[in-house]
């Protein structure tokens, strides 16, 4: 973040290396339970990103010392595959990967009904398979769609998204490059029905304007994102119910 | 009850217009409004609206048939696997036999599948079941398969008109248990062609007319026809 360049972020025409404006998004596709022997999972791609969710559970806790006799744990683990990225990403949890899956459980706790189940966990996997920036809103993002596959009872679903600025501009969801040669980075998650955030950074220097703008475009994008989710789940399972009144209280 | 040609699927987080109810399973209430909380669509009981959740793990309730598996014993309890959230804790009073202290493994072993009744589930989840009651047993011979338990109530059909249909072509024993075990026995041609109609329903769960497609399906792979016996 904030490397000295010489590189135009924002052409002429104030449009982005890859064509959007400012307030835009990049293409996001979701899809749910997409795999077999997880309880819930979601597909989804945003850009270039690409990245796999599944979710296990509740299900019993081991250890058992780390049981909370109140509430159920959420355990989410953000891995990043060794062909994620350009350069092989060496294999295993790093620096950054705890610290992401650390912000995950966390953010996930707050939407799931935790004390419905004392003593057990709730395991979410993350694998980002292919990795261009922003891939922590992603694997969010993914995450709840998973967790709500599952059939977890749960408050609402998350959205999450970036803002940032580059060249002197808040602009939303940073691609690759704007990442890197960027001034600023801000990955924020709410919970859209609430607008309660349950994530939020920020890398490099912002003024208080400036934030206000990040913020402002982050959440607007949090909306668009969180329909984007909603869909996916109903594609999935609303053709499941034609047909349904048929087996209506049968024992 | 209201029949509606196609229910809403209903999102975590969605609410739930409906006034006069109290909030059932799969609901949360705040600030006066009901919201759902699991995937799945609205059903009502006796004033309580509730989320029939279309995905997610066996949730035990009391009262519920379920098969298990016994994962671990000790001198006085059986610990069995129920496919919900927590293991089910096996009493030897609740069991149909005496049974001396440190004596239960000749009774029931580890692995041995199990027919039982949930007689309580408390605020900490945790499940008592029993073993006493007509009709509960160890299963002794016979297969095990497993589904959804959202769609248990598919494989049983309107009142039961499905699980009597799978009976009568295939010849079998069949039982199903809340917890989406189904237990088949019988003649080994008899289980295969009851596995694959089960599978066939799973699959095909939302499909119109899935009652008559199976019931073409038995006839095909039985070889019976009980429509024209009638």
């Amino acid at each position: 973040m904030g490397m000295d360049s010489d590189i135009k972020l924002i052409d002429e025409n104030g449009l982005r290396l890859d064509g959007r404006k400012f307030d835009e998004l990049r293409e996001i596709k979701i899809e749910a339970g997409v795999l077999q022997r997880a309880d819930g999972s979601a597909y989804l791609t945003w850009g270039e990103n690409k990245v796999m969710a599944a979710v296990y559970g509740p299900r019993e806790l081991h250890p058992r010392h780390a049981q909370n006799p109140s509430k159920a744990v959420v355990q989410a683990r953000y891995n990043m595959a060794a062909f994620s990225v350009s350069d092989r990403k060496r294999p295993g949890p790093d620096r950054r990967s705890v610290e992401i899956s650390k912000l995950i459980s966390e953010a996930l706790e707050e939407i799931v009904f935790v004390e419905q189940f004392p003593r057990a966990a709730v395991d979410v996997f993350i694998e980002v398979l292919e990795a261009s920036a922003g891939t922590r809103c992603a694997a969010l993002t993914a995450a709840s769609v998973a967790l709500a596959d599952a059939g977890i009872p749960m408050s609402d679903m998350i959205a999450s998204c970036a803002a940032g600025k580059i060249d002197g501009h808040v602009v939303l969801d940073l691609g690759q490059k704007e990442d890197n040669f960027g001034e600023a980075d801000v990955p924020l998650a709410i919970v859209p029905r609430t607008d309660k955030v349950t994530l939020l950074q920020m890398d490099g220097d912002l003024t208080t304007e400036e934030f206000d703008k990040a913020m402002e475009l982050a959440v607007g994008a949090c909306k668009e994102i969180y329909e984007i989710q909603r869909d996916a789940l109903k594609r999935r399972y609303s053709t499941s119910l034609e047909g349904y009144e048929d087996f209506e209280e049968d024992e | 009850m209201n029949k509606e040609k196609k229910r809403e699927l209903l999102l975590p987080g969605d609410i739930i217009e409906e006034e006069d109810c109290r909030p059932g399973r799969g609901t949360y209430k705040k600030e006066r409004n009901i919201y759902a909380s699991k995937l799945g669509v609205k059903t009502f009981r006796s004033g309580y609206v509730n989320i029939a959740a279309q995905r997610g793990r066996y949730d035990p309730n009391r009262g519920d048939k379920v098969i298990g598996t016994v994962t671990d014993l000790n001198p006085s309890i059986w610990m069995v696997d129920i496919n919900a959230a927590f293991s089910a804790i096996l009493h030897v009073n609740d069991v149909p036999w005496r049974v001396e202290f440190g004596d239960t493994i000749s009774y029931i072993d580890v692995g041995d599948a199990i027919l039982v009744k949930i007689s309580n589930v408390d605020e900490l989840k945790k499940v008592q079941i029993r073993m006493d009651e007509e009709g509960l047993r160890k299963l002794n011979s016979g297969q095990i398969i497993e589904i959804a338990p959202s769609q248990v109530p598919r494989v049983i059909g309107r009142k039961g008109s499905m699980i009597t249909m799978l009976k009568n072509y295939t010849g079998c024993r069949i039982f199903v248990g809340q917890n989406g075990r189904i237990w088949i026995d019988g003649d080994l041609e008899g289980q295969y062609i009851a596995v694959k109609a089960v599978q066939m329903i799973e699959e095909k769960a939302q499909a119109v007319g899935l009652t008559d497609a199976v019931k073409e399906f038995l006839k095909n792979e039985t070889g019976k026809d009980f429509d024209q016996e009638e």
